[in-house]
């Protein structure tokens, strides 16, 4: 044992701070840098180190990275791009080191500093991290939008011109997306109503205090509203009145990216519209695993916006929030489904909440249902990670064990919080993919 | 409230996992909450339980509470000679000679039996060693020899008992195991057979400071013939292969398929084949944190990771819920009963700053010396007062507070965040986290299933 642990970690009294990233001098990371005692347990756990021989891993764009860069004229070494904010790194360090929030800013420097923005790769990069753009676009002619995205010669241009790979196929457009599907179905005074109606039948009182904001993000809009019209139907069946508030990207491709202006902007409307909520006593629910992630962590690391603490503390992935409000378990023990059988994966970022166990738990008590993990490598995707055309192979080789595991389970219908995820696991094994708010809904409504 | 089990553990090292596992046992439901990975990932994958006993004075009952004269403050740490110790071959036999308030003393070798149980179960056949009470010589990175009650099967045929002559091989540019060099020091050391050590360019090129993980991962899959090409490397570092009886290699060699890696050497080197504990990142480290996760999930533990412990609510003497830091937000675990497991100084279970030392989640006392000047020795490996920083249990296990009467009713400790071992300089950290992880899981159980 080294005997020096007894000082203990750095304490902010007798520091200087020393901000390198960025220049307002809100962002001091110096005692997280301090704290690395170098035993390299992030670098075995980073998915992209395991297969990539050239990324130096998470010690080395943390804590080293940022030593080096204290010294005038150092560059961000260009390995940053290749981190894919995964942040397992940040789970796996024994001395919570803030691994990704280093990853994050080191990202955003260099994107800022060092990229040149005629590039192919940055405006592959903007275009890829801004999806909600395109997809809006897209939505608006979905079907044209899905034959023409998926057609080889739009695709053969797009991998030459783009570097976005043509191995896989675009996500399709729904035809009517959730927003409009919430429009068409009365908004938040239909949801209202079925609440009411909902606390009435279970016999809470009717005037119970339960309403949550719903964090939809792009995905679960325009290309899975399944996912979202599931949340609102099982949320309602407890009692719970929805409001959809206005919304922009959560910012995790955006991060990922290095684009972190662009989070900024798309964080500040969505604290904006959340924080007034919160204040009103709303709970903001996510279905997306990386959405809830933003908005907890990794807004208040990186941003300085009014309101974002708040916002912070009163978000939870959605099923969570069910588990510790209500008594799901009990709801869960006293319905059954079709028999069914799931190959599970958590992906990084419910992993990083401590929810990666969440939906196995669950659901072993669903009378009908077998659930199998997978195993807890990382599905490779990340995101836009996985759609540039010079790491599609490294993305496909991190997912291979998952893909490996997901052919042994027993299921052939796979399950994931995460859409990229779900992506992933599509691509790789042919399987239909599942979210757990689906399979809920199919059980208690 | 809707989080709610019989037994609640804190903390998912190897002393969480086992007061899980017996807690289970007894028929509770069982959740067990842990904030990181556990130091397995650094620890060696050796299980430890009795290997020495310290004889300078620091095993001798004192409480670390108590005046000590101050160390020679000027002089610089690392200096000076390394505590006495008397090597121990039989662990049950030897507890009677630790100090009063050791763990071991206070469950007794009826708990390092049960421990020594839950483990072999959990583990199923990957670790050796439960076939006799007596301490195993296994050969560490260093080049010596460390007394071991459980060792992973690919590290057996190593044993430094065994008279069998023996090549030591590590590879070029892994600064870690330097084999000539560890060879020199075990023949210094006496063993009964002869050692030579040889160092080798691996077949893979990889970056320079390539992980333990690459190595493995090349040899699992076989990448560009590494398993053939390793072998023909150290024919080609030593031609009189056949001299050797068995060649040991650093604990990398393979991670999914290590027994086919080196099953294949063996048929390639003609010799037996087996793994050198290195230190951390550790891959044995990590596939007994595997193994112990595995064997969790099969006793249907829930788990729950990634955010910490970070207070309680009691009433009546009685913890109600522990409460987790979820980001900002805390989210209340209830139970009946519960296990402190957070680890010791390095598992963050015991904090301390330049005033005090403190358990953070419960605030349970932690007795230490006034002067920070004396919470170490002057040598690195001498008899530190903070090696024994800890909890104080009452025979029950549960954590004292200064009168001695327990903090709370249905709360107990388990592994690093208890007082009163030495476990780095007595070899018995693991341990002591089996026997006291089975008696406070076990007794959970019995509480909360009564
Ligand atoms: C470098 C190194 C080498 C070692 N080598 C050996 C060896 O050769 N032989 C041997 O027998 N033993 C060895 N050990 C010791 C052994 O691996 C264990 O560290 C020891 O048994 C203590 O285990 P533990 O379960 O009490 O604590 P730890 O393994 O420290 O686990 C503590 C757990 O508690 C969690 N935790 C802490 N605080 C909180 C909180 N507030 N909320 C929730 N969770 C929390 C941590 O995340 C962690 O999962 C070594 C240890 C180290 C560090
Ligand atoms: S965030 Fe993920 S990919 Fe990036 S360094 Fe950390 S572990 Fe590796
Ligand atoms: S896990 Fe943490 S302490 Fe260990 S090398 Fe990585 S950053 Fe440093």
């Amino acid at each position: 044992m080294d005997p020096s642990a007894t000082d203990g970690p750095a304490t902010g009294s007798d520091l200087e701070p020393v901000s390198v990233f960025g220049d307002d001098g809100t962002m001091d990371l110096r005692p997280g840098a301090d704290n690395c005692y170098k035993c390299s347990v992030c670098d075995t756990t980073c998915p992209v180190a395991e297969v990539d021989d050239d990324f130096p891993g998470p010690k080395f764009q943390g804590p080293e990275q940022w030593r080096l860069k204290r010294k005038e004229g150092s560059e961000i070494d260009d390995s940053i791009m290749s981190c894919s904010n995964c942040m397992r790194c940040d789970d796996a360090c024994p001395s919570s080191v803030p691994l990704s929030q280093m990853h994050n800013t080191a990202r955003g420097e260099y994107v800022d500093e060092q990229m040149d923005k005629l590039s192919v790769e940055y405006v592959r990069n903007r275009i890829l991290a801004n999806y909600r753009t395109s997809a809006w676009f897209a939505s608006k002619v979905p079907r044209l939008a899905n034959f023409a995205m998926n057609f080889g010669p739009t695709r053969w241009v797009m991998e030459k011109a783009m570097g976005i790979t043509s191995e896989r196929d675009f996500p399709a457009f729904a035809t009517q997306t959730f927003r409009e599907w919430w429009r068409n179905r009365g908004g938040a005074d239909a949801s209202r109503r079925n609440a009411r109606e909902a606390r009435e039948r279970r016999g809470d009182p009717v005037d119970a205090d339960k309403k949550v904001a719903y964090f939809h993000g792009c995905y679960s809009n325009y290309n899975t509203p399944e996912v979202a019209k599931a949340l609102v139907r099982v949320f309602e069946s407890f009692g719970y009145e929805i409001v959809a508030p206005e919304q922009r990207c959560s910012g995790t491709p955006m991060f990922a990216n290095g684009m972190l202006a662009d989070a900024e902007r798309a964080a500040e409307v969505n604290v904006a519209s959340f924080a007034d909520l919160v204040e009103e006593g709303y709970d903001a629910v996510a279905s997306c695993t990386s959405c809830s992630m933003a908005l907890r962590q990794e807004y208040p690391e990186l941003f300085d916006i009014e309101g974002i603490e708040d916002v912070a503390e009163n978000t939870f992935e959605a099923l969570e929030y069910l588990r510790i409000k209500e008594d799901l378990e009990g709801a869960i023990a006293d319905a059954s489904v079709e028999e069914q059988a799931f190959a599970y994966h958590a992906p990084c970022h419910a992993r990083n909440q401590g929810l990666d166990r969440q939906a196995l738990e669950l659901f072993r008590e669903l009378d009908g249902v077998a659930m199998e993990d997978v195993g807890d490598s990382c599905s490779g995707i990340s995101g836009t990670y996985g759609w540039k055309e010079e790491k599609y192979e490294t993305s496909m080789k991190i997912g291979e064990d998952m893909f490996e595991h997901m052919h042994d389970a027993a299921g052939d219908v796979g399950m994931t919080e995460c859409p990229t995820c779900a992506m992933q696991m599509e691509h790789g094994t042919g399987y239909e993919i599942k979210h757990p708010l689906q399979l809920l809904e199919e059980a208690l409504c | 409230m809707a989080i709610r089990e019989d037994v609640l553990v804190v903390g998912g090292g190897i002393a969480g996992a086992t007061a899980a596992l017996a807690a289970a046992e007894s028929g509770a439901t069982v959740r067990l909450l842990s904030h990181k990975k556990s130091t397995l990932r650094q620890a060696s994958g050796l299980i430890d339980v009795l290997g020495a006993i310290p004889r300078d004075g620091s095993s001798d009952g004192a409480d670390p509470a108590g005046d000590r004269s101050p160390g020679d403050r000027t002089e610089p740490a690392g200096g000076g000679s390394t505590g006495e110790s008397e090597l121990v071959a039989d662990p049950f036999e030897a507890i009677g000679r630790l100090p009063e308030a050791h763990p071991y003393r206070v469950v007794g070798g009826g708990a390092i039996r049960d421990g020594l149980e839950l483990f072999d179960d959990a583990v199923g056949g990957a670790y050796e060693g439960a076939h006799t009470d007596r301490n195993a010589l296994v050969i560490t990175h260093g080049g010596t020899v460390k007394p071991t009650a459980r060792y992973p099967e690919s590290v057996a045929p190593g044993l430094a008992s065994a008279e069998r002559d023996t090549l030591l091989v590590g590879f070029a540019g892994l600064t870690d195991f330097d084999a000539p060099a560890a060879a020199a020091h075990l023949d210094a050391a006496g063993v009964p057979f002869a050692v030579d050590g040889a160092t080798v360019e691996f077949p893979v090129r990889f970056r320079d400071d390539a992980l333990t993980t690459r190595f493995a991962k090349a040899l699992d899959t076989d990448e560009s013939n590494a398993r053939r090409r390793l072998a023909d490397a150290v024919r080609d570092a030593d031609a009189d292969l056949d001299g050797y009886d068995r060649v040991g290699f650093p604990a990398m060699l393979g991670d999914d398929e290590g027994e086919a890696v080196r099953t294949d050497l063996e048929d390639r080197l003609g010799a037996s084949v087996f793994q050198i504990p290195t230190g951390p990142p550790s891959l044995l480290g990590t596939q007994l944190e595997d193994l112990l996760f595995d064997a969790l999930d099969a006793a249907g533990v829930r788990l729950a990771s990634g955010n910490p412990a970070v207070g309680y609510e009691a009433s009546d003497g009685r913890i109600d819920s522990v409460l987790v830091d979820r980001r900002g937000r805390e989210v209340p675990y209830a139970a009946e009963e519960f296990v402190l497991a957070t680890g010791g100084l390095v598992g963050k279970g015991i904090d301390s700053d330049r005033e005090s030392v403190t358990e953070p989640v419960f605030g349970c006392h932690v007795p230490h010396p006034e002067d920070r000047y004396d919470w170490s020795e002057p040598e690195a490996f001498g008899g530190h007062a903070f090696a024994r920083f800890g909890v104080v249990p009452d025979d029950d296990l549960r954590p004292a507070g200064e009168s001695g009467e327990p903090e709370f009713e249905n709360l107990r400790a388990a592994g690093g965040v208890l007082g009163g071992a030495d476990t780095a300089r007595e070899k018995s950290a693991a341990g002591v986290s089996l026997a006291t992880g089975a008696y406070a899981g076990r007794r959970a159980g019995e509480e909360a299933t009564r």
